[in-house]
């Protein structure tokens, strides 16, 4: 296969010196690295010594390093000091924004763009960390879950009340939660399944959808005993008491007869976090104006603007 | 033998250059180490063209970003500035957003067609005068001949020993070509910030990380390409010699040997009769002289940047040894064979090649000049919320939310009125609006301003999953109006 050449020789047409090595009748050409390749590579050698000295870079016996386990070097460089370190200046420059917002009432905040867009970004930053997961990104909601865009608030939709709610939650461990409760009325077997289907075909008739005529006056009949204490005679619901219109579009578990059925057969128990602990007060602010101005916040609503004509 | 004499005489009183085409395809190899091209001085009508050109292109350069032009108190006025920092560019009363860089896919469009006419009429008049490549190059050989003496002096020095003599020609050479590519990276990051701010911040330190950067590699890029790699870059990096060839054609003026008179070429004796021989004496200046190292002898060649220096070259000699002047000359292909058949020229520069160039030039003229002085200084565009896509209210009504950009690229500030065009129905809800004057949107000067949107369409007013809107602002004092298409989603015969 190879045969040593001691003697050196060099290729004809390129002049440069063989390796010696033959495979088959082909010579091997000893090309030298060409010199700006061994230049910058000597260089990258150099450039690492430097960087041993300057930045971490070797693993570092226990103790001998302080709490790291690793060399630090001479600029002691910590990328968990950097992020630390920008996060603080990302928390000073929005410090600003933060106090301008404190106090201010929610006509204040509208009509100072600089606020209204700081409390848009803010709230939408915090909104997306801490609600949309239950609530969706848009804070469309799901069933269950309340959509936070239209003009419905079953705990009030002014700026104040969206922050209670926020602050205290619903249904929590805290004193001042909003509570309300209603009975399990299949479950706790108050209302045999024939009866509930009537009742959903009665509260549904209440926003134009029909049924038997039977059923539904079945439905009324049961209705004004068991339900009309806190959804009120004529269905519109009671906020104090917490309990919801019955006669509108929106439907919190659902409108299909079927999930009304169902809402009516185990009393929903739907739970939202206390956020105070959790959050700082200026967060709170932010995101209960944010949620207010996606366009459903009451006082204000939509529905009482003026017109484009 | 004194050292003089060891030259062939190519003519009584003109010595044979030993210049040698080291760069023409059929002498130069890829495996071969490059050889150093020693361009000789040139004198004449061309070489002062040259000078001429570099001079009107590098003052360009250097004097522009010191340019002023007012724009106002809250506008820069530097007359050329790319602003990255403030998403603009202005070009004297011309200023460009970020949305309008087609104005510059324009100008780029408009170059490359003038470049081609250009180069369908008179060859490759880019490379050979107004290349940034070849006019620094030229400077940087200047530098060179100022140190290190013309070609024959070059060449002794490079093989000489070294000596102190050697070492401070090459050190001053080197010293001033770096300080050259100095000032010619920083002009470049003049014109990306206040040129005069910039100036006393660089030498200050001052100045922005990205400014050094970028002075930094043009100064090596400049030091290279100029200094060291020259004639390298034309034959191997830049890809118009390869596209030229489309561009030209027989009918072109390009830089030519007159064969028809050169040939049968051989050194010329005393007394010797011009007849039954061609004018070229075989001296070899215009070798001697090209900066790319080709022989232009051998016809049109990719390596030839047509610099026209071995016009001047050839001139000198014709009229030493009595010839008329234009062996080598800007000549067509076609007349050079006419002349060879005893032929008068014909120069057409009116062809089909020429026209369509020209013509695609003027179009392209006229459509950036029309877009230019119609650009609007109100723009309006506007996005609807597609998260959620549409709110179904208690009553049924249906609510759409939508972000409405306002570009006010006037230097005033403006107070429009918003219109929503479409079902008189609909209810509109500006975010932010002043009380008692809802539809009123306030815009300040050079600004873009996003108004946050509702529209609520009732519910007994819905009739289809979607209706088509417009949206319509009007500057109160100007009048200016601008629209923007959108539409309202009501998830009906969902």
């Amino acid at each position: 296969m190879s045969d040593n050449q001691h003697d050196v020789e060099h290729d004809a047409h390129s002049g440069t010196q063989t390796t010696g090595h033959t495979w088959d009748g082909i010579k091997e050409l000893d090309t030298p690295l060409p010199r700006w390749w061994l230049w910058i590579f000597y260089a990258c050698c150099a450039w690492a010594v430097v960087y041993w000295v300057l930045m971490p870079a070797w693993p570092a016996l226990p103790g001998l390093a302080g709490e790291t386990d690793h060399t630090r070097g001479l600029r002691d460089h910590s990328e968990r000091a950097n992020v630390a370190a920008a996060v603080a200046d990302l928390q000073a420059q929005r410090a600003s924004g933060f106090a301008a917002l404190e106090g201010a009432s929610i006509e204040q905040i509208e009509n100072d763009p600089q606020l209204l867009g700081f409390v848009r970004a803010a709230g939408e930053s915090a909104f997306g960390d801490n609600c949309a997961t239950c609530h969706g990104a848009g804070a469309q909601g799901f069933v269950g879950y309340p959509n936070l865009n239209d003009d419905v608030w079953l705990w009030g939709g002014s700026y104040e009340e969206i922050r209670t709610t926020i602050r205290f939650g619903v249904r929590t461990d805290h004193p001042d939660t909003h509570f309300s409760q209603m009975p399990s009325f299949g479950r706790d077997e108050l209302l045999s399944r024939s009866e509930i289907a009537d009742v959903a075909d009665y509260v549904l008739s209440l926003s134009g959808h029909e049924a038997e005529a039977e059923a539904i006056a079945h439905g009324a009949t049961i209705y004004q005993a068991q339900c009309a204490s806190c959804h009120m005679a004529d269905g519109t619901g009671d906020r104090l008491q917490g309990a919801p219109n019955l006669t509108d579009r929106d439907w919190l578990y659902g409108g299909e007869r079927q999930q009304v059925i169902d809402t009516i057969y185990r009393g929903p128990f739907g739970v939202m976090p206390t956020w105070e602990d959790r959050l700082d007060a200026a967060t709170i602010d932010a995101l209960a104006a944010y949620v207010y101005l996606l366009g459903g916040g009451e006082s204000e609503g939509a529905a009482n603007g003026p017109t484009g004509r | 033998m004194s050292e003089q004499q060891k030259h062939a005489m190519a003519a009584p009183g003109i010595r044979q250059s030993k210049a040698e085409a080291v760069n023409a395809a059929d002498t130069r190899e890829l495996y071969q180490k490059r050889e150093q091209i020693y361009p000789k001085l040139a004198h004449g009508k061309f070489r002062s063209l040259k000078w001429l050109v570099m001079a009107v292109t590098l003052g360009i350069y250097y004097i522009v970003p010191f340019l002023r032009w007012d724009r106002g108190p809250d506008a820069p006025d530097q007359a050329v500035l790319v602003d990255f920092a403030g998403r603009r560019f202005y070009f004297f009363f011309i200023e460009i957003w970020p949305q309008e860089v087609y104005y510059i896919t324009g100008l780029l469009i408009l170059a490359a067609l003038a470049l081609f006419l250009a180069t369908a009429l008179v060859g490759r008049v880019w490379c050979g005068y107004a290349c940034p490549q070849t006019v620094w190059t030229d400077l940087f050989i200047w530098v060179e001949r100022l140190f290190e003496g013309d070609r024959n002096a070059r060449m002794r020095l490079d093989k000489a020993k070294w000596s102190f003599n050697k070492a401070w020609r090459k050190l001053g050479k080197h010293t001033v070509w770096l300080l050259i590519a100095l000032a010619t990276g920083g002009a470049w990051i003049l014109y990306f910030h206040d040129a005069y701010d910039t100036l006393a911040n660089f030498f200050t330190g001052q100045a922005a990380p990205s400014s050094y950067l970028f002075a930094g590699v043009l100064t090596f890029t400049t030091y290279t390409l100029a200094g060291t790699m020259r004639e390298q870059v034309c034959t191997y990096m830049c890809p118009w010699p390869r596209i030229q060839a489309a561009m030209t054609d027989r009918e072109a003026l390009n830089v030519t040997y007159r064969f028809d008179r050169g040939e049968p070429r051989g050194a010329h004796k005393k007394s010797e009769s011009w007849d039954d021989r061609g004018d070229c004496i075989d001296c070899k200046q215009c070798v001697a002289v090209c900066p790319m190292g080709v022989d232009i002898r051998e016809g049109s060649q990719l390596e030839c940047i047509q610099c026209a220096l071995c016009i001047d070259a050839c001139d000198d000699i014709m009229k030493k040894v009595g010839r008329p002047t234009g062996l080598i000359t800007y000549e067509t292909d076609d007349n050079v064979e006419r002349f060879e058949r005893g032929e008068k020229p014909r120069y057409r520069f009116f062809r089909a090649r020429t026209m369509v160039y020209a013509t695609a030039f003027l179009i392209v003229a006229a459509v950036m000049l029309g877009a230019l002085v119609n650009r609007s200084e109100l723009e309006l565009n506007s996005q609807r919320d597609r998260n959620p896509n549409y709110v179904i209210l208690s009553d049924g009504s249906v609510r759409n939310g939508y972000t409405l950009k306002v570009v006010n690229k006037a230097n005033e500030p403006r107070i429009m009125d918003l219109v929503v065009e479409g079902d008189p129905s609909i209810q509109v809800r500006v975010l932010g609006a002043p009380e008692g004057d809802p539809m009123r949107l306030d815009i300040d000067a050079d600004r873009t301003r996003d108004f946050v949107l509702y529209l609520t369409l009732p519910a007994d007013a819905i009739d289809g999953p979607r209706e088509e809107l417009r949206f319509r602002v009007t500057d109160r004092s100007t009048g200016e109006t601008a629209t923007t298409p959108t539409m309202i989603i009501t998830g009906a015969g969902e």
